[in-house]
Formats: structure tokens, C-alpha cells, sequence
């Protein structure tokens, strides 16, 4: 049997052709778009031991800027550089990720939401799980659009 | 009709100029893509046979090059050669395109086929065992020695073949394996199990395993950004192997595999593997040096839907 160099390239252009689009779709839906931020509705599916769980590394000094850097390689293309949302992943900052416990939200990094394009991450080591954790949690919530920054401009 | 296996390292003059339009196209869109891609570094496994639970992040290109020079008792060693093209579709699927090619020392360098490999996460959420099913299609010769896979009764005599004549045998194999997987305390743990079928000839369902243990160097990252920190090496080992096939399973005249790995993740977004793998009995080669280079484009899919006018 020989080899057909003109129907390899062809058949591979037509399965790239086939493919394509189905990844591209998959990978680039917007998940706030499907139903109300499924990914936030995520978090309340959390057993109730996950809830629990203390954050290890609440106490270190190094924790929040090693999570930083950590957020920067492996968060930020989907969740935003400043955490704030992008298309293909919500905003860090929302009162139901800075609301949830830091277990909450270690089960959350753990398990991924598959279905919703976003991959476990259980491959990063717990202590720098951990380490994501104490810098999300460090960004604080979002001011609500149209809040001042004086709280005395709004008595 | 060109023989696939007489076109060495230059595939492009053979083809008719429709093709060629098609392949340069296609070169020309993922080379844009890739530059408009933001690199990304992952955190990846040092495995170069092994696959543990961990698929690509969607929408991101993973381009790897790897080298394999194995030594041959009674023939001339060899240099074979892949490269990897792996895009995360879905968070649970990841596809990937592989072009193989070796040089025999004393003989001469060729072009040995192509794989497509599927990968199937089929669990949601992370379990105590995560498993994922893996599919290829593989098209090569019978010349091909990158060796990503020992299976069968795949023994060291099967390589001293001179390439003139192994790359006239023609393989159209359909790869199947079981990913077992599973991370805890920073290890993690893989086991492959390995069907293949060469859906040419009416040969056997053949068998192989690949097992593997690994370990960053620290668990916890450093605050600061830094190329030789010890959470940037990932060291450990995998042994691999065939299993005879349908009608001889076993270890009867089938060879297997001991190899150190370890992986460099660079802050500059490059991953470097290294794995020196030594043969456990005198079936298997003595010994293989495994090197790998890859890097990670993140937005990949988005960089291509922008190139072609899609959503913003």
C-alpha cells in the first residue's frame, strides 16, 4: 500500500476544517452568557467539609504575592490581569466568589467546572492552590457601579 | 500518487499547487495565530511516554518538539524525531497532530507518518482514580523508531531493518488507551493501558502499559519570578512496556523500559524535558536519550477566530 501525500493533506485539511469550528465554539463560548454565571453557582455546590477547610497558608506573609504571580501565569488570560472577567470567564472580584469561604473556593480551583470550560487545576501543588486562594481572597469585592469612593459623598 | 515514505524533510515540492495554496495557507494562519497568542506557562508533567489526567486548557496550542537517539545492538543507532501540535478544544477534550521522522545513522533521514490523538476527560470533577480515555489514528511506516509507545511483542531487532526496506511496510493503527490518573501530597500517579490495532493485514490486538511517578521539587511557589526556583522542576520516573497480543499476552519476547524525567518549566513560557531511559532486558534497547522542548500559546482559538472575523 502506498501513501497519497495529496489525499493525507486533504483529509487532514477537511478534519481540520471539521474540528475547528466545534473547538473554537467550545473554547471561546461565553460562559456568563449561558444562564445566569453558572460558574458562580458552582461554588454553592461545595460539600459542606470543602466549605470548611482553613486556608493553610492564611498567616504567610508570602502567600498573596506568590499567588499573584501564579494568578498572573495560569488565571489571567481567562479571569482578566486584574481579575475583573473576560469572555470566557467571569470576574474574580463578585460578591459570590469574595463571599465564598477560602475552602469554597480551594474545591472550586480543585475540581474546575468541566462543562464550562474551565480545566482542574489540581495539577498546581495544594500549598500553591492555597496560595491562588489568598490572593483572590485578598482582592477584595468589587466596588457597585455607581458607588463613590468618599462614603461621606452618600450619607 | 508519491510515496509518502520517499519524501525526506521536503514535502512541499511534491505537491500539486492547490495543496501547497491549502498548506501554505494553513502554516501562514497558525504561525499569525500563534505570534497573536499570548504564551502561557503551564505547569507541565516531565512524562514523555506516560499521559496523566491533565488535558489542555481550552482554546490554548501547545507546540512540543522531541528527540529520541537510541543505541542498536548489531546495527546503527538512531535519531528519531516528533513533532506535537495540541489544542485544548473543551476542558475536556484535547486533540493533537503528530509528524514523526528519524534519521539511522549510516542510513538515512526520513519522513515516517502522522498521528492524530484524541484525549477524552470523562469525569467531571477530580475523584480518587480520574480516568481518561485516549484515541489515536496513527499512519506511519514501518521505518518509524520515535518509540512514544512500546506495544505487543515490539522488540530491539525490530529496528535494524534498513530504512530502505522498513518504509515499505505501511501502518494504519488504531490506538486506544485507559489514562489512570491521580495527584495527592504533590504526587502524581499515572498508569496507561495500551490497545492498538493495525487495521491493515488482519494483525492481532496488541497490548502495552506505561507507568509513571512524579513530583515538583517544592510545593509551594516563590513570591518572586525566577528561573532556577526548585517549584520550576518537576522530577520523576516512568517504566513502559509491551504485553504481547491477543493470542500471546504476556511478557513473553517483549521488551520494556526504566527512565528518569524531569521538566523545566521556564518563566520565559518554555517547558524542557529530559529522560534518559534504560532497557530492562535484552529484548529492549539499551539505551535511549529522550529530550523535549515545547511551549504554550494561550487564546490560541480566539487569535484564530479574530484572523478570520470572528466575535471579538
Amino acid at each position: 500500500m502506498i501513501f497519497d501525500t495529496t489525499r493525507i493533506v486533504r483529509l487532514c485539511t477537511a478534519a481540520a476544517v471539521l474540528i475547528m469550528p466545534f473547538g473554537l465554539a467550545f473554547a471561546q463560548a461565553d460562559p456568563a452568557s449561558r444562564g445566569n454565571n453558572p460558574i458562580y453557582a458552582e461554588l454553592t455546590k461545595a460539600p459542606r467539609k470543602a466549605v470548611g477547610r482553613r486556608n493553610p497558608l492564611a498567616a504567610d506573609p508570602e502567600a498573596v504575592a506568590a499567588g499573584g504571580k501564579l494568578f498572573a501565569l495560569h488565571c489571567a488570560e481567562c479571569h482578566g490581569d486584574m481579575a475583573e472577567g473576560g469572555k470566557k470567564a467571569p470576574s474574580l472580584l463578585a460578591q459570590e466568589v469574595q463571599g465564598a469561604t477560602p475552602g469554597t473556593l480551594f474545591w472550586l480551583l480543585t475540581n474546575g467546572v468541566v462543562r464550562r470550560g474551565m480545566p482542574v487545576w489540581s495539577k498546581l501543588p495544594e500549598p500553591q492552590r492555597w496560595q491562588l486562594v489568598s490572593y483572590i481572597k485578598s482582592l477584595g469585592p468589587a466596588s457597585p457601579p455607581g458607588a463613590s469612593a468618599d462614603p461621606m459623598a452618600h450619607p | 500518487m508519491l510515496d509518502a515514505t520517499q519524501l525526506q524533510l521536503n514535502l512541499f515540492p511534491f505537491l500539486p499547487i492547490f495543496d501547497r495554496l491549502i498548506v501554505r495557507m494553513l502554516a501562514s494562519a497558525l504561525l499569525a495565530a500563534a505570534l497573536l497568542a499570548a504564551p502561557a506557562r503551564a505547569q507541565e508533567s516531565p512524562y514523555i511516554v506516560t499521559y496523566d489526567h491533565y488535558l489542555e486548557e481550552p482554546g490554548s496550542l501547545e507546540v512540543e518538539y522531541y528527540s529520541t537517539f537510541g543505541t542498536q545492538r548489531g546495527d546503527n543507532d538512531f535519531h528519531a524525531y516528533w513533532s506535537e501540535f495540541e489544542y485544548g478544544m473543551t476542558a475536556w477534550w484535547t486533540t493533537e497532530v503528530y509528524l514523526d521522522g528519524q534519521t539511522t545513522f549510516n542510513d538515512t533521514t526520513i519522513f515516517t507518518g502522522f498521528r492524530w490523538e484524541n484525549r477524552f476527560r470523562l469525569l467531571q470533577r477530580e475523584h480518587f482514580i480520574n480516568p481518561v480515555l485516549y484515541i489515536e489514528y496513527e499512519q506511519t511506516s514501518g521505518a518509524d523508531k520515535i518509540l512514544k509507545e512500546v506495544e505487543g511483542h515490539d522488540v530491539e531487532s525490530d529496528y535494524a531493518i534498513p530504512n530502505a526496506i522498513a518504509r515499505q511496510e505501511h501502518d494504519h493503527e488504531l490506538e486506544t488507551k485507559l489514562l489512570l490518573s491521580r495527584t495527592f501530597s504533590g504526587w502524581n500517579v499515572a498508569e496507561n493501558t495500551i490497545a492498538t490495532k493495525n487495521v491493515t493485514g488482519g494483525n492481532p490486538w496488541e497490548f502495552g502499559y506505561a507507568i509513571g511517578a512524579s513530583r515538583p521539587l517544592a510545593l509551594k511557589a516563590s513570591a518572586q519570578r525566577c528561573s532556577f526556583c526548585p517549584e520550576n522542576f518537576i522530577a520523576g520516573l516512568e517504566m513502559y512496556g509491551g504485553l504481547g497480543d491477543r493470542y500471546s499476552f504476556g511478557l513473553h519476547n517483549t521488551s520494556h523500559y526504566l527512565a528518569p524525567v524531569v521538566a523545566w518549566n521556564l518563566p520565559s513560557d518554555w517547558t524542557l524535558r529530559l529522560s534518559p531511559g534504560f532497557g530492562l532486558n535484552d529484548n529492549s534497547h539499551r539505551f535511549l536519550l529522550r529530550w523535549g522542548i515545547s511551549r504554550e500559546f494561550s487564546g490560541f482559538g480566539a487569535a484564530i477566530s479574530r484572523l478570520f472575523g470572528g466575535r471579538q
